[in-house]
């Protein structure tokens, strides 16, 4: 038995499809890769495995990473392209590899978003919107788990916004709290709506690049 | 991916079913191939995806060289919307391309709540409705599915039809249009040369009169069309296709799981069931080639369920031998082997105790009608003592969930009938309370009754749909008097089933009724959520056309069904015999105890082969 983690790409049509359909889909693609999936104990057995950080639909992703076990004794090797035949279009396993840190280690995420404007960049945009995210708090509105509208400060969980214009489009370089609370960086696309909204992009893209560890080093 | 679809899929609910790229979805070069298909079909992609009979095509299809199939669904009234702000036509999931620039535009048409989701379809795509407006032969826009059996409310719309199994008829249609493309001819000869195909019926090369009562006059077939359309059959079931090798949709669809076809037709014929007529006769494949087609779709998937599918599926001869082969490698895989209906007799109830080890979900039967003498009106095979010996076998070894299905308004019906229901449901409340293992646990009975439509090609296609007030009546009468305890009773209430059997047994006039509809906004009427019983009613007063004619009234034997150039084997004398039985309560033996000379055997040469 082997405790396996993979790190792996969800982009394009992947990117719709959700936390719960993607679980669905990987527990069927280790069969097709002749790997038995340890299961549950009980009348509805079911394969144990569970995404790290699950990605919010839309979003796109280098660096997702899926925790299972495996009934064979592997450390790994060969299997990402095992998966790989077996995959819809837009996820590809990067790596597959035995697990060595537990996912509470994990810290910080950098995303990078993408903010569109049909019309051009306003102009004025960029340093407005460095204005906004150097500020002290940054309050906006969000549903809680139990749907109700809450305000919160999303300033504490964020280390770094880079900006920078390109063609019809702002790139937002970001770097934000992975967990205990996480910070969505679909959430500064909300803040920008909330304070600047004369800056509101038409359309925005948010996705993950590299995860991160308290000391900042890239976790596996 | 498409810049307006990106924008667009963050909005909807389940943005997944409009992207494609699942595992095992076809993907060919654009310039690789001179033909190219646009499969649709006209609900959403949960169920369209359920379909095997979609999956075996698709198959089919795209092992052709030279031809590419792809994928087309019903968007949900959130998507369309979207779709129709952005200007973005319907589009096939496989390229994203619109579904105007097809050669063919098929779809596969299993029920007739779906017909306005036809031309919703089409719309959307930027296709004229009317095959009329269509001159040029591409994109030509053909039909198959069991609702084509009456295609007739849809006959302005679709160029050709497919009746039947299409295996073989489709690659026929899809090498005449070849053919055709090559040599440049015009859609009208096109039109011609295919009705000359075994199975094809060109709705636009028959002329129909009416009488002054509204009953069909005449049929009159023109270019050298036929008289008689008679469905296309699979004759050898090993050697037809199956898909072991088919798509795994990355989103939860309504039968997530493999669906093993382990036969065709059915034995039995319930004088109500038009799938029991028009698929006839019944033909298996080899208990051996379905253990391997299980393995192989189950490895290929890696689904862990699979459900061994048929119309009656206890009736498939090696069933055990079946289960013996694949029990093995299942509990390897947790693969989970289910049957979709159950019969209520010792055979099944063994085999389903065998097959569903530890899960102790409910039951469900279908005994139809409350007393014996209807179930032998319309056929329907079982008696209340097999019923009651399989609930109480089911109660003793630990179930606590029993559904009962039942129509109201089957042909003799009197409310005598209707009160028996109440009767069985507490005479299996009384066989718990006999066998139960668990009393503990408690019991739940549920007794669901739907209203009676008539069907075309089946023995009460002469028959009324009893009046709404009248099924109403009936209901509250069975309320009234199911005072078990812990008997649940549902009914449908909808206004579905009467538009339903509007629609199956209408004539060519409806086409104008259909599209009234559809401009008021009918579009994914199979679903509650969007049927409107009031903006069909306003569609038949405007076209001046009665509904009542087409769902309530009785037809005499010698009427000219709309249908009429349409044969699903099954010969009008022998309906007509069976319908005669139902008045006498007569039954009529399955095929295996004795043929009752259906004429379905002349589609396979003779004999049929129980
Ligand atoms: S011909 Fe006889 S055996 Fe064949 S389907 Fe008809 S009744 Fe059944």
């Amino acid at each position: 038995m082997s405790k396996l983690r993979l790190l792996f790409v969800k982009e394009a049509q992947a990117s719709y499809i959700s936390h719960l359909d993607l679980m669905r889909t990987f527990q069927r693609i280790f069969p097709r890769a002749d790997l038995h999936l340890k299961h549950s104990q009980g009348y509805h057995p079911h394969p144990l495995i569970s995404i790290v950080l699950p990605l919010p639909v839309a979003q796109s992703s280098e660096c997702e990473l899926l925790d299972c076990e495996v009934l064979e004794q592997t450390n790994g090797e060969g299997i990402a392209e095992k998966l790989n035949a077996g995959l819809p279009l837009g996820l590809r396993v990067r790596e597959c590899y035995e697990v060595t840190r537990p996912a509470r280690e994990l810290a910080f995420l950098r995303a990078k978003v993408e903010l569109e404007y049909d019309a051009g960049v306003p102009t004025g945009c960029v340093d407005a919107l460095r204005g906004l995210f150097s500020r002290e708090s940054i309050v906006i509105e969000k549903r809680t788990k139990r749907k109700e509208l809450a305000e919160v400060d999303i300033r504490p969980m964020i280390s770094q916004v880079l900006l920078c214009e390109g063609d019809g489009c702002v790139h937002a370089d970001v770097l934000v709290q992975a967990q205990n609370p996480g910070l969505n960086p679909a959430l500064l696309v909300r803040a920008i709506e909330t304070h600047l909204p004369q800056y509101a992009p038409d359309f925005s893209r948010v996705r993950r690049e590299e995860l991160f560890d308290e000391d900042m080093k890239t976790f596996r | 991916m498409d810049k307006r679809l990106e924008r667009i899929l963050p909005r909807v609910q389940k943005p997944a079913r409009y992207v494609g790229g699942e595992y095992n979805a076809v993907m060919k070069e654009k310039g690789s191939v001179d033909t190219r298909v646009a499969f649709c079909f006209p609900d959403t992609y949960e169920i369209g995806m359920s379909n095997l009979g979609m999956r075996i095509l698709y198959g089919v299809m795209n092992e052709m060289e030279g031809v590419w199939c792809e994928r087309v669904f019903a968007p949900w009234g959130d998507m369309e919307e979207e779709m129709r702000k952005a200007g973005m036509p319907l589009y096939a999931l496989e390229s994203g391309d619109p579904i105007s620039e097809f050669d063919i535009i098929a779809f596969s048409v299993g029920y007739e709540m779906a017909f306005p989701a036809i031309l919703n379809m089409l719309d959307l795509g930027g296709v004229p409705l009317h095959s009329s407006e269509r001159t040029s032969l591409t994109p030509l826009v053909i039909a198959g599915g069991t609702a084509m059996y009456n295609s007739e409310p849809m006959a302005d719309f679709i160029d050709l039809v497919s009746l039947g199994e299409g295996e073989d008829l489709t690659v026929e249609i899809i090498e005449l249009y070849r053919k055709a493309k090559r040599e440049g001819w015009d859609k009208q000869r096109f039109l011609a040369a295919a009705a000359q195909l075994e199975g094809v019926y060109v709705p636009s090369l028959y002329d129909v009169s009416y009488n002054d009562d509204g009953t069909v006059q005449s049929i009159t077939p023109k270019c050298g069309a036929p008289a008689r359309v008679t469905k296309r059959i699979v004759q050898d079931m090993d050697k037809s296709y199956f898909p072991t090798k088919t798509i795994v949709p990355s989103t939860e669809i309504v039968q997530d799981r493999v669906m093993l076809e382990l036969f065709r037709g059915c034995i039995r014929g319930c004088r109500f069931c038009q799938a029991g007529y028009v698929y006839r006769p019944v033909r298996s494949r080899s208990c051996d080639l379905c253990a391997q087609y299980a393995q192989e779709s189950v490895e290929d998937s890696g689904y862990q369920e699979m459900t061994l599918s048929s119309l009656s599926t206890s009736d498939y001869p090696p069933l055990t031998e079946l289960c013996d082969k694949l029990e093995d490698f299942c509990a390897e895989r947790h693969v989970n082997l289910s049957l979709p209906s159950l019969r209520a007799d010792n055979f099944s109830m063994a085999l389903m105790e065998r097959l569903q080890k530890g899960r102790k979900s409910g039951l469900t039967f279908a005994p139809e009608a409350g007393t014996q003498r209807l179930r032998d009106a319309i056929n329907k095979n079982l008696t209340e003592e097999d019923l009651l010996a399989s609930c109480r076998r089911a109660f003793a070894g630990g179930y606590s969930a029993v559904k009962l299905y039942f129509m109201l308004g089957l042909p003799t019906e009197t409310d005598e009938d209707v009160l028996a229901i109440a009767d069985v449901a507490a005479h299996v409340m009384h066989a718990w309370r006999e066998s139960a293992s668990n009393k503990a646990r408690g019991v739940r009975i549920t007794v669901s009754t739907s209203w009676f439509v008539p069907k075309p090609h089946t023995a009460f296609q002469w028959e009324p749909q009893i009046p709404k007030e009248e099924y109403e009546r009936r209901v509250k009468l069975l309320r009234d008097h199911m005072n078990t305890k812990t008997v649940n009773y549902n009914w449908h209430d909808s206004d579905t089933s009467f538009l339903e059997a509007v629609l199956a047994r209408g004539d060519r006039r409806l086409c104008k009724v259909l599209e009234t509809a559809w401009r008021k906004g009918a579009k994914l009427d199979a679903w509650e959520e969007y049927f409107s019983l009031e903006r069909w009613m306003e569609a038949f007063r405007e076209c001046g056309l009665d509904p009542h004619f087409y769902a309530n009234r009785t037809r005499s034997h010698d009427e000219l069904m709309p249908w009429s150039m349409i044969a699903s084997g099954v010969t009008e004398a022998y309906l007509k015999r069976e319908h005669e039985r139902a008045y006498r309560a007569e039954t009529t033996p399955d095929c295996r105890t004795q043929c009752n000379a259906c004429g379905a055997n002349r589609l396979v040469g003779g004999k049929c082969d129980v």
